[in-house]
């Protein structure tokens, strides 16, 4: 177990600051630490002022969108009714190849995402909170048990919490495997019982969500970010990061790293510190050769593009995206041909089969790429690539068959000469 | 854990352990123990649907894997037709829906662990196993299998036996993980 790691552009541990402390997993050594205090604080406070100090703040989601989550707030109806009640479901259904930031807070701070979904819960005005943990993680899992259990039986979750006369369900739901789960209408209709088909939005789940009810989907970082910005206020938080992307956040770092893990970091250094300083860059003195900054569904990038500013914006321009924070790095070793179908593989394994273009583009794709890895491509191989790219953009329900567009188009786009070795069967350009 | 210390809010997100699962492959709701977990998830959820993913886990927790005759039990208590139950056991993976060895032994070898010698984790373990991919060994404790990404990245490769996971897995260290299962 590598984790954690400190490092000096670790400017603030403000989020991961008891990860790796075994005695803050418990309700006591949590109480200890100041554990539940903002719930008290929040149980006096009105639910617009919970969601005003969120919007101040510019907290954006953290499960890839960056989609200010005060705002996502705001499109909750005003006042649930007996016959329409509010949902909040917490989307820890980490999924995205790369991210493994998730299972990090709840493993070591499950009371934290309690605090934090019951805060959320408040200000949206919701009666049960939902956390929707991936099947795989059985050991977070059993974290999150015992923690909610406890909450439960001090008071903390339930009726009339704290004597406050505000009640609140919490109910643990895990699912079985299916990246698309990840999505929120996706999630939503896995927590209903059918398979984790996304659906078209509108409705939005604010209008309609699970159960066809009004509900907000959070992931658990966004949520877990809560309590300390509810706690110290907006100011507090912005002092780290930039205007538009503040706070900090929890950077997954793998594939070939001298010091691959999770670390928390103000958004805005630039991705090459991250890489190079925070992570050592490549082990065994190799060069780096690309890193995909934000999970395997954003763009790559070549080491020479590394000094764009971690922020949604800096990545953006950089023709990246932040998505979930996660770089891999792939070193000077590696084939990026064969690395690309490794990732079309599993967008293809991972389709939910609603749309043709992403059910049959994503494993056509990765057809493809394996033809060429084998030796048998073709030169048009690679205009019917990027034709693929085409078809699979802004066309299907959900965004998945996009994800696996920005890798392979950047691939194409910028490692060209490694496809066209591959085709003409030359020794691949890998060291 | 007994059934009666599960408190409700977590029924419907129990840890399995294949290794020490109930042989016994009989209907899940005819025991007090079954229909106190129907009673607990049920009761988290506003419609009875929403209870179908608690209990195919519940099925896989008893008994290693989901047969058709759980299916048609579970399809029975939430009033839906069993092919409905069919096809959403089906979409996911983690609903095995057919037996496998004690050990279920998941190696990802997604893009992280790829990079970092997945594929020669897995042909170890089968190598070292004598099976092909998802085969029962011989004896009866270990089907292997490749999995899709199990959030794990930073700690390459990744593996997971039954419930719990293997960080940092190479080649090297498949026999050493193989001594210490039953």
């Amino acid at each position: 177990m590598s984790y954690p790691h400190r490092h000096e552009l670790e400017t603030t541990t403000v989020l991961s600051r008891y990860h790796g402390d075994p005695e803050a997993l418990g309700l006591e050594g949590w109480l200890e630490r100041g554990g539940y205090a903002t719930l008290k604080k929040a149980l006096d406070m009105q639910p617009d002022e919970i969601t005003e100090v969120v919007k101040a703040s510019g907290l954006r989601g953290r499960g890839g969108a960056g989609f200010p989550t005060g705002l996502k707030w705001t499109f909750m109806p005003k006042e649930p009714t007996s016959e329409r009640p509010h949902y909040l479901c917490c989307n820890a259904d980490e999924s995205e190849p790369g991210a493994f930031k998730d299972r990090e807070i709840m493993r070591w701070t499950p009371h934290l995402l309690i605090e934090g979904c019951l805060i959320a819960a408040r200000a949206i005005r919701a009666e049960h909170v939902y956390i929707y943990v991936r099947g795989e993680y059985f050991p977070v899992t059993r974290a999150l048990n015992g923690a909610v259990t406890e909450a439960y039986e001090a008071g903390y979750i339930g009726d009339d919490i704290l004597g406050s006369g505000w009640n609140c369900d919490l109910t643990v739901h895990i699912g079985a495997g299916a990246y698309i789960a990840g999505e929120e209408t996706g999630l939503m209709n896995s927590l209903q019982g059918n398979r984790a088909e996304p659906w078209i939005k509108p409705p939005f789940p604010a209008q309609a969500g699970v159960f066809g009810m009004p509900t907000t989907v959070n992931n658990v970082e966004t949520l877990a970010s809560v309590p300390m910005i509810v706690e110290n206020g907006s100011e507090w938080y912005r002092q780290w990061g930039t205007e538009k992307s503040p706070g900090t956040k929890l950077w997954c770092c793998s594939g070939h790293l001298s010091r691959p893990g999770n670390y928390e970091i103000a958004l805005g250094v630039p991705l090459r510190d991250i890489v190079y300083d925070v992570c050592g860059g490549a082990p065994n003195g190799k060069r780096v050769r690309a890193v995909i900054p934000g999970g395997s569904s954003t763009a790559f990038l070549t080491d020479d593009e590394l000094d764009c500013e971690t922020t949604y914006e800096g990545l953006m321009e950089a023709g990246s995206s932040l998505g979930t924070a996660s770089p891999i790095v792939m070193d000077e070793s590696t084939c990026l041909l064969k690395a690309m179908r490794r990732i079309a593989h599993f967008y293809a394994h991972e389709s939910c089969g609603q749309c043709v273009q992403c059910r049959e583009g994503t494993s056509w794709i990765t057809k493809i790429l394996r033809r060429i890895e084998e030796g048998d491509g073709r030169m048009e191989d690679i205009d019917t690539l990027y034709h693929l790219c085409e078809q699979l953009t802004g066309r299907t329900i959900c965004v998945l068959a996009d994800s696996v567009v920005f890798p392979l188009r950047s691939s194409l786009d910028k490692f060209r000469d490694e496809y066209e070795a591959h085709i003409r069967r030359d020794a691949c350009t890998a060291t | 854990m007994k059934e009666k210390d599960i408190h409700p809010a977590v029924a419907s997100a129990q840890p399995y352990q294949l290794a020490e699962r109930d042989e016994d492959s009989g209907p899940l709701f005819e025991s007090e123990e079954g229909r106190e977990r129907l009673r607990k998830v049920l009761s988290r959820y506003p419609i009875k649907t929403a209870a179908l993913g608690p209990l195919l886990n519940y099925a896989r927790e008893r008994h290693g894997w989901v047969s058709a005759g759980a299916m048609e039990e579970i399809a029975e208590h939430l009033d839906l037709t069993p092919a409905y139950v069919r096809s959403v056991a089906t979409f996911y993976t983690m609903y095995n829906l057919h037996p496998t060895g004690r050990h279920l032994i998941q190696v990802c070898t997604c893009i992280a662990c790829h990079l970092n010698r997945a594929d020669d984790v897995f042909e170890r373990f089968l190598e070292e196993t004598g099976t092909r991919p998802g085969e029962i060994s011989e004896d009866g404790r270990f089907t292997v299998m490749e999995v899709e990404c199990l959030g794990a990245c930073g700690f390459a490769t990744a593996v997971q036996i039954n419930d719990e996971y293997f960080e940092d897995v190479t080649p090297e260290k498949v026999g050493e993980i193989l001594e210490g299962l039953d």
